[in-house]
């Protein structure tokens, strides 16, 4: 068992007691330097957004249309109700799909059938998300073109894992006391489910998905292929190409203008404050349900 | 045993008996319940057999034309036609296993300081900061990839690594714009530490404190504490939190495509140019000259949903076998 540590590295003293400690001071000095280094870089980076994209960000800048191929003109309009649009169709797909995943796992799966399901969610998180934009375009795009529905679907494969996996966790987290009470009631077992069960998850249901909602929302690889080659004026019309943030950047910087590299960074401001605030606050709001709920 | 002996019942009673417990609602709705359970899982699969069938079946085309010799060639010029997929083979692998290198040391050290090290107060800080970094859109990041991390390497960290490890093939000349194989290692490391050191702060936290407090009452200091009784404890899942770090990082498309200065490999060298299977695929998929082009990119699809699969196949075993060595 590999509880027993391992013999070769046992804990027999090792001489100079003063070597010793100095070893382990500079190991701690290096693991403190190493968290500080990300922090850093996170700062770096939010810093760096910050100051290229603030200038670029104004009212107009967010009700306009897409900019010309210059990148003069226009703001992100198109590409924000996009986004918004096909995180929505993602999520219609993959909210139910997801939950109702973790309920097979959790309560009705048998002990193979639970095996291989765990695999596959396994498997299918981490998939890369070009390899999700390429299938869409080889199953969707490529007979009936790129649409907002091809690029929905291809986001919510993004998203299934992750809300399976998290409310797998938030199920398993429900006191067992509550379900033995509302067995003992006598309650079918699909009472029990929709009514303790889920209930009682749902905080953490409710936080997976927003952090899936925010993780789509930033994905320009399963979009790439799946809803390109959008016009520039608002269009909300799912069976057509939507324009989104991400890929918006991208194509921004492809085009290497300097007004549009300066739409990029505008558009990467907005973005970055929307997914961070979404992590953020689901964060704090599925501790703070938590904690209310003494789980 | 149960306490009052009931009479026997003839099977209309018995059935009459289970049908009082449950109306035929209850029963009903029980039933779909599991019904749409079952379908929530089976669409799980069905979307990953889909993967797999469409992206294989759109690389059949080039399989038949090149066969395996695909996987060592390295000319790929698609106006001529041929193919071959070694250079992005090379550069998925090197980027994948320098940023791994960088990131498992970078990343293990941020788990063990926020498990073991650091006091709470500032655990319950860092944590959420770090794994902010991995809500970092990639496209975004590519973002500052191109206009702040390129800069940095052509004009500081090139020309310092070349001194001190210019005897290696694999760090040249410094080259005058930072757009390299060894940027998009650095772009992934951002990418990847984030993964590495949540999961392997979880794994820390599981060591019971028993056999630390024990290490460190028999004398150990905290550095012999850890690698006498944590990190043996814990080897099979800091190797299977790496190894899914390098799943990602092979797989990442955008923001690699970003930063790699796509150009031909003839070349060891992490300074100049290159490009990887996941990048290759976004930059090349929606101007593909011919269908033996697409074809192509669906083979190194093929090869990197391959790659990934086993990846992360093999992080679940290893994963597995240290819980149940716990």
């Amino acid at each position: 068992m590999s509880a027993i540590p391992d013999p070769k590295h046992a804990l027999t003293a090792s001489g100079n007691l003063r070597r010793r400690q100095l070893v382990s001071r500079a190991f701690e000095t290096a693991t403190v330097l190493a968290a500080a280094l990300a922090v850093a870089v996170l700062l770096i980076l939010i810093y760096y957004v910050v100051k290229h994209g603030v200038s670029a960000i104004s009212l107009s800048f967010f009700t306009s249309d897409l900019p010309a191929y210059d990148g003069v003109g226009g703001g992100i309009g198109p590409a924000l109700v996009g986004t918004i649009e096909m995180a929505l169709i993602a999520t219609i797909i993959a909210l139910p799909t997801g939950v109702l995943t973790a309920l097979y796992l959790s309560q009705f799966a048998g002990p193979r059938g639970d095996r291989i399901l765990r695999l596959m969610l396994d498997l299918m998180a981490g998939l890369p998300t070009i390899i999700v934009g390429v299938f869409v375009a080889g199953l969707i795009t490529n007979r009936f073109g790129p649409s907002g529905l091809a690029g929905g679907l291809a986001l919510s494969i993004v998203e299934v894992p992750l809300i399976a996996r998290a409310s797998l966790e938030a199920i398993s987290r429900v006191p067992q006391i509550l379900v033995e009470a509302s067995d003992a009631l006598g309650m079918a077992r699909w009472r029990g489910i929709v009514g303790v069960v889920l209930p009682t998850a749902s905080s953490g249901i409710v936080t997976a998905t927003i952090l899936a909602v925010a993780r789509a929302s930033g994905e320009t690889a399963p979009l790439l292929f799946t809803s390109e080659l959008y016009g520039q004026s608002f269009s909300v019309d799912p069976r057509h190409s939507l324009a989104s943030v991400p890929l918006e950047i991208f194509q921004l910087l492809e085009s290497g203008y300097s007004a549009s590299v300066s739409k990029a960074w505008g558009a990467a401001f907005t973005l970055m404050v929307v997914i961070l605030a979404a992590n953020i606050g689901a964060r704090v709001w599925l501790r703070r349900s938590e904690r209310k709920r003494g789980l | 045993m149960p306490l009052v002996t009931q009479p026997a019942m003839n099977s209309a009673a018995a059935a009459r008996a289970r049908g009082a417990r449950l109306n035929r609602l209850d029963r009903r709705a029980n039933r779909t319940l599991k019904w749409l359970a079952w379908i929530g899982g089976a669409l799980v699969f069905i979307v990953m057999f889909l993967i797999a069938y469409q992206v294989i079946d759109g690389a059949t085309g080039a399989f038949d034309k090149f066969g395996v010799g695909f996987l060592v060639h390295k000319t790929w010029i698609p106006a001529a036609g041929e193919f071959g997929a070694l250079t992005y083979i090379y550069g998925t692998l090197i980027t994948g296993v320098f940023s791994l290198i960088l990131a498992t040391i970078l990343g293990v050290s941020i788990g063990l300081f926020l498990s073991l090290m650091a006091p709470r107060r500032v655990a319950v800080i860092v944590g959420p900061l770090v794994e902010m970094l991995a809500a970092i859109p990639s496209v975004v990041l590519g973002l500052i990839g191109i206009y702040l991390i390129c800069p940095f390497i052509a004009s500081d960290v090139e020309p310092a690594l070349h001194s001190v490890l210019g005897f290696l093939p694999l760090f040249g000349a410094p080259q005058p714009v930072g757009n390299s194989l060894f940027t998009a290692s650095l772009v992934l490391v951002i990418m990847v530490v984030p993964i590495i050191a949540a999961l392997t702060r979880d794994l820390f936290l599981t060591v019971p404190s028993e056999l630390r407090d024990g290490a460190e009452a028999l004398g150990s200091t905290r550095w012999e504490m850890i690698r006498g009784v944590v990190l043996p404890m814990t080897s099979s899942g800091v190797t299977a939190a790496c190894v899914l770090g390098f799943g990602r990082a092979i797989g990442e498309a955008i923001a690699v495509s970003q930063v790699v200065g796509d150009q031909p490999l003839d070349h060891l060298d992490l300074f100049l140019g290159g490009n990887t299977a996941a990048s290759v695929i976004a930059l090349q998929y929606p101007s593909a000259v011919s269908s033996l082009h697409t074809s192509s990119l669906f083979y190194l699809a093929t090869i990197l949903l391959v790659f990934s699969l086993l990846v992360n196949f093999g992080a679940r075993q290893l994963g597995r076998r240290s819980l149940q060595g716990r």
